[in-house]
């Protein structure tokens, strides 16, 4: 079976000159969850916005199921659906009546119990009858991941679609989101907030300046990258680090009662051993001692910052 | 073809129309009515026949025509601009769709609309003078031609316009003058020979012509002519719309 999502050399350059996506390549598997992070302007909803249709590769092109998105768009898009960034809504319409307009409008007959099954599952059932126009941002929100679900999509673009959002939704969101894993749906998801790739994706891939600097398991990436620190709670409280122990990275917390260690967990060494043993001649003792992983957040404003 | 996404476009079109009937129906009725009152009962009765036919009756083809152009061109346009104002078109641009079936429903719902307004427009003419159509089956081809190309003018126009005076300023300076024009009140042969000759750059002159030897067998021009320009008009038009959804022409950055 093809990859469910094959870019293969894309770029584009909007008018005026301005490069967005150089040379993207990326393969995503069917059933995945991915995260694709970078930071604003990076080129994140122009990759989505080029595989959906909505906007013109300049070369390159993207095969969605094994077919072209170009010579072969009707079967691509019938298998694609999108949660945008903003929020384009029908305002004089009702949510029941604008979540059926979708599904027909790709291509599929109308199916009002499983209409009924999307609204319910994000809250919209009681809502079915209102016009748009009447309903808070984050309730249009909920209005457009129905209308992306109500066709029935197998690979879902979920574009920045926590930002700004409730806690309520941002968690429905994720229920809904766990549930299309399980239906063996493929979501790509773009964010600012990174602890939900954390939690949710099973990739990652960041983007910055319209490349991708990386791909990768989510888990592997973060054990790679991840520096760990070790956290010392003192006895007796520090003024000054004492100068014996200038070779180590140690910092000394605010208040003087704690000292964090930063150290790779990837080499052989850690340099913990030694540490201990300067601690010990300098009479320095602790009471309890912690250890922590960088988050993703940390890994990526590192990649993000590095000179490229 | 996906006829599920051209229901779906067709019957939210042709709601959005019912939502807004007063302003969709009823004023284009309301307005073109009061030409009756006005030309076929007050003035209309002073001013001589033409070729036969009362000044009252001469104007309804011509009066339906101006209607049905104005209305296509108007509901057409704001059709398709609208949802590119407000983003709404990016569900469409996603869709497993091409310009055949965007067609059939946007211009088609829009069509429909013009053609239900000359329908009306006709019935209520009917009170106020008397109508016979020679050519029923022309008369109805001719209308259904008309609303067609003009809502599909009108789409190309609500493509083009990137803000709203565009979108109004081509209708009332392109539209209006050539419709007056173009033998709407009187017949292209009471102007003097120079004028003639310059109506028959005037294409409208052709629809209304053609349009009106359907009712009373009256022509300024062939109507074979009538009937080629239309179609001509129209394929032009289709014309256009694909190669605006093949290139994403203001509508694909
Ligand atoms: N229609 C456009 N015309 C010109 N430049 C654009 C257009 N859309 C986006 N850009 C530019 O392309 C870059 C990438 O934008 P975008 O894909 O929206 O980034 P992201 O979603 O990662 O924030 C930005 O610098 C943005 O200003
Ligand atoms: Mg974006």
């Amino acid at each position: 079976m093809p990859a469910i999502l094959s870019v293969q050399n894309l770029n584009k350059t909007y008018a005026g000159d301005f490069v967005a996506l150089r040379d993207i390549n990326l393969e995503i598997e069917r059933g995945e969850i991915f995260a694709l992070l970078g930071p604003n302007g990076a080129g994140k909803t122009t990759l989505i916005n080029i595989i959906c249709g909505i906007v013109n590769p300049t070369s390159g092109t993207a095969y969605v199921n094994g077919h072209d998105i170009a010579s072969e768009f009707r079967r691509t898009r019938a298998l694609v659906g999108l949660v945008p960034q903003e929020l384009p809504v029908d305002s004089f319409t009702t949510v029941e009546q604008t979540a059926a307009f979708s599904r027909g409008l790709f291509g599929k007959p109308a199916d009002p119990a499983l209409v009924e099954k999307v609204l319910k599952s994000l809250s919209l059932w009681d809502k079915r009858d209102t016009k748009i126009i009447a309903l808070s941002g984050g309730m249009k929100r909920r209005v457009l991941i129905a209308k992306a679900l109500a066709h029935e999509p197998e690979l879902l673009f979920l574009d920045e679609p926590t930002a700004g959002v409730d806690v309520e939704l941002r968690q429905d969101m994720w229920k809904v989101v766990s549930r299309l894993r399980d239906d063996g749906v493929t979501v790509i998801l773009t964010t600012h907030y990174i602890e939900e790739a954390e939690e949710m994706a099973d990739r990652v891939g960041v983007i910055n300046h319209g490349e991708i600097i990386l791909v990768q398991d989510k888990r592997r990436l973060m054990r790679e990258l991840g520096k760990k620190q070790l956290t010392l709670s003192l006895n007796a409280p520090l003024d000054r680090l004492p100068a014996t122990l200038g070779a180590f990275a140690l910092e000394l917390a605010p208040g003087g009662s704690e000292l964090v260690y930063t150290y790779d967990s990837n080499e052989n060494r850690t340099g913990i051993t030694g540490l201990l043993g300067a601690l010990q001649e300098a009479g320095i003792h602790f009471n309890d001692l912690d250890t922590s992983q960088s988050s993703l957040e940390e890994i990526f404003v590192d990649l993000v910052k590095r000179p490229q | 073809m996906n006829f599920q996404a051209i229901k779906a476009i067709y019957l939210s079109e042709m709601a959005r129309m019912f939502r807004t009937a007063v302003q969709s129906i009823v004023a284009p009725v309301l307005s073109t009515s009061l030409y009756f009152v006005i030309f076929g009962s007050a003035i209309g009765s002073r001013i001589s026949e033409i070729d036969g036919i009362t000044y009252g009756a001469f104007i309804v083809p011509g009066l339906i025509m101006l209607s049905i152009m104005t209305e296509s061109i108007s509901n057409s346009s704001f059709a398709i601009y609208f949802p590119r104002f407000i983003g709404t078109i990016f569900e469409v641009l996603s869709a497993p769709v091409s310009w055949v079936e965007v067609v059939l429903g946007y211009v088609g719902a829009a069509a429909t609309k013009s053609v239900i307004i000359g329908t009306i427009i006709f019935i209520t003419a009917n009170f106020f003078v008397d109508i016979d159509i020679a050519h029923p089956f022309v008369a109805l081809l001719f209308l259904v031609l008309t609303s067609f190309s003009f809502c599909l003018f009108g789409f190309i126009l609500g493509v083009w316009a990137d803000g709203w005076e565009k979108l109004t300023i081509i209708p009332v300076l392109v539209i209006m003058p050539l419709t007056f024009l173009g033998g709407t009140f009187y017949s292209i042969s009471m102007l003097p020979e120079a004028w003639q000759k310059i109506s028959l750059f005037n294409p409208i002159v052709y629809l209304i012509s053609g349009f009106r030897w359907s009712f009373y067998e009256h022509s300024d021009v062939a109507v074979g002519l009538s009937i080629g320009a239309t179609v001509g008009f129209l394929v032009a038009c289709l014309l256009v719309v694909r190669w605006i959804f093949k290139t994403g022409y203001r509508l694909r950055t």
